[in-house]
């Protein structure tokens, strides 16, 4: 009897298997349709572009091999001061906004009263941040008259040109993603708020001050999530567009030509489709081998808890 | 008295601890007073720009350039908000708010259902392949739209869908990897015991998923759909390159051209419009914070 009903449930499974495999497909049907149509297919189309000389206007290309990366790599130096200006907007803006994150979340990781208010207050930035009313505000701040240099003025001190000057132009731009520290700050003060208290407890006992606190039991417990951070920080990082484009477009000099503000400038103004497309996948393979190295780097680095052996 | 002494901050009853003698109250409200006074300050510098963008929108002309630093006008001139209203080339921003609202809108509504369907997928149903998707479907997270965007561009223009809303909300129908994700860790936290109740009284999957899921969904739904539509109504590089005729523009688009400095010179309608497109953000913002909130710390979304 009991081997009956173990076969005829083992039956029944396997038949609700098949059923499922079908019913599964069904139901992720949107999403792998849309995947194809809009992602799979684009990703190896524009693989293909990337080899030709495609112009849009004219809808015809040749095949011209290497040609391409030939170009980008050998003959087009605006191509590396773009290659330039990302990096540097990259190696400052991802510290600076993860160690303002960092400070503001620990600051909020307090029971006290009022700190729900701060934490909008500190968000905010964030939420708009991304939207065209911030960056013509920006530069409205940093221009030649504006908000900083008028009151550089107030105090005695001549401001320089902001955004026209190559060495300055950047910054501001660098300045504007810092402030904008709002999410990685809500998810380091989710993974402080995981910190078991006891640890704390138990350091304090031992006469740990708060500096080793911090180096010894923050900072360990946290670099799961410092890693999350700066993947997501990293990659966000190398496609800024929209700031560059209101801000500074790409001016003074290049020096604030960003990468994914390049690729469009030559696909959508000149057009220059297979051009671009070689420069976006050259882009992919960087953040491809970037997102690599940081995970493989992570075992280095990365505490997790489970490694304590449980 | 004992019960009073137990609300004493823990560092401060550590014994080794010599401090003056001050009585612990005193000093745990000078410790209060001064975290606030900190940590205060620090807000107000932060939201500075915002609240200076939205000063200086009421400010008459002259104001702007001779009263730059001060959030409150001296003179309350509320007359930029028409004047920048007016919008160009004969367009107003009735237009534009129109055609982001139904953009922002429907996009949202396309890709929140989508994303819940498919998670459910995901998430509840057992099928050859599901592990190797659901990675694919991560590494999507991390592609530039670069890649996808030019080969997109020239086909939709092949369609001669050009100033149209369809290549914008075409991509739309499989949903978000970013929602889908956060929707999928929303219903593993929901016990199987309810699905397996439904089976066993013979519900399909897509029964279960109706009348058992679903109704579970809504604070994961309502995250998604916040995020949705104010990502969306942000949206910049996608209309810039689909949508080229001004009647067609949304508020992003329109705020790009009318606050273009070659051609605009009255300030005062440009901080108008800009602190007015920042608006059904920060309402949003302001009433569904909580979900915000857990949105972000759970998975991570960015903001």
């Amino acid at each position: 009897m009991a081997a009956a009903t173990l076969t005829k449930g083992k039956r029944r499974r396997k038949s609700n298997f098949g059923q499922d495999n079908l019913v599964g497909y069904l139901f992720i049907g949107p999403w792998l349709i849309a995947f194809f149509l809009f992602t799979f297919i684009p990703i190896s189309v524009s693989l293909l572009l990337s080899f030709t000389d495609y112009n849009v206007l004219a809808n015809s290309g040749d095949f011209i091999g290497l040609d391409n990366f030939q170009r980008m790599f050998f003959e087009d130096r605006r191509y590396w001061r773009s290659v330039n200006a990302t990096v540097k907007y990259v190696v400052f803006s991802v510290p600076l906004r993860l160690v303002f994150a960092l400070a503001v979340a620990m600051l909020l990781n307090t029971y006290r009263r009022g700190v729900g208010v701060y934490r909008a207050a500190f968000y905010a930035p964030s939420i708009i941040g991304g939207s065209i009313a911030v960056a013509v505000m920006w530069r409205e701040i940093f221009g030649n008259d504006g908000l900083v240099n008028f009151t550089l003025n107030l105090l005695g001190i001549e401001g320089p040109n902001w955004l026209g000057r190559p060495e300055t132009a950047i910054w501001t731009l660098i300045i504007l993603a810092a402030w904008q520290f709002g999410s990685p700050m809500l998810i380091f003060l989710a993974g402080l708020k995981n910190i078991p208290k006891h640890l704390y407890e138990s350091a304090e006992i031992d006469g740990a001050n708060s500096l080793q606190r911090f180096l010894r039991i923050t900072l360990p417990m946290l670099t799961p999530i410092i890693f999350f951070n700066l993947i997501m920080q990293l990659i966000s990082g190398f496609m800024v567009f929209t700031q560059a484009f209101i801000v500074t477009q790409g001016r003074p000099l290049d020096t604030t030509l960003f990468y994914a503000l390049y690729v469009y400038r030559r696909a959508f103004e000149q057009n220059e489709m297979g051009y671009a497309s070689a420069m976006a996948w050259v882009m992919l393979m960087v953040i491809a081998v970037l997102t690599a190295f940081v995970f493989r780097s992570s075992s280095y680095w990365v505490h997790y808890e489970a490694d304590e052996g449980t | 008295m004992a019960g009073i002494e137990a609300q004493a901050p823990a560092g401060l009853s550590a014994p080794r601890v010599v401090r003056p003698a001050v009585p612990w109250y005193q000093r745990a409200v000078a410790r209060t007073v001064f975290y606030h006074l900190a940590v205060g300050v620090t807000c107000f510098f932060m939201l500075y720009p915002i609240l200076w963008l939205v000063g200086s929108s009421f400010k008459p002309p002259d104001e702007i350039w001779t009263n730059q630093t001060a959030i409150i006008p001296n003179e309350f001139y509320p007359q930029n908000y028409p004047n920048g209203w007016a919008g160009f080339g004969g367009i107003s921003f009735t237009t534009f708010y129109r055609n982001s609202l139904f953009y922002a809108t429907l996009g949202t509504i396309l890709s929140v259902s989508a994303s819940s369907v498919v998670a459910y997928g995901f998430a509840r149903v057992r099928f050859r392949g599901r592990r190797i998707w659901f990675a694919v479907m991560l590494v999507t997270l991390m592609l530039p739209t670069q890649v996808q965007i030019i080969p997109q561009y020239i086909v939709f223009k092949q369609l001669g869908w050009l100033n149209t809303f369809y290549p914008l909300l075409l991509p739309r129908i499989g949903g978000s990897a970013f929602f889908i994700f956060m929707i999928i860790q929303f219903i593993r936290s929901i016990p199987v015991d309810l699905d397996e109740a439904a089976m066993i009284d013979g519900a399909s999957k897509f029964g279960i998923f109706l009348r058992v899921i679903l109704p579970q969904l809504t604070p994961a739904i309502i995250t998604a759909a916040i995020f949705s539509f104010y990502w969306t109504w942000d949206e910049f590089l996608v209309p810039l390159i689909y949508l080229n005729s001004p009647e067609l523009y949304l508020v992003s688009l329109a705020l790009r051209t009318f606050s273009d400095p070659s051609g605009q010179t009255d300030w005062g309608a440009i901080f108008a419009m800009s602190a007015l497109s920042l608006l059904p953000v920060f309402v949003i913002f302001i009433s569904f914070q909580r979900y915000l909130v857990e949105g972000i710390s759970t998975t991570g979304l960015k903001g």
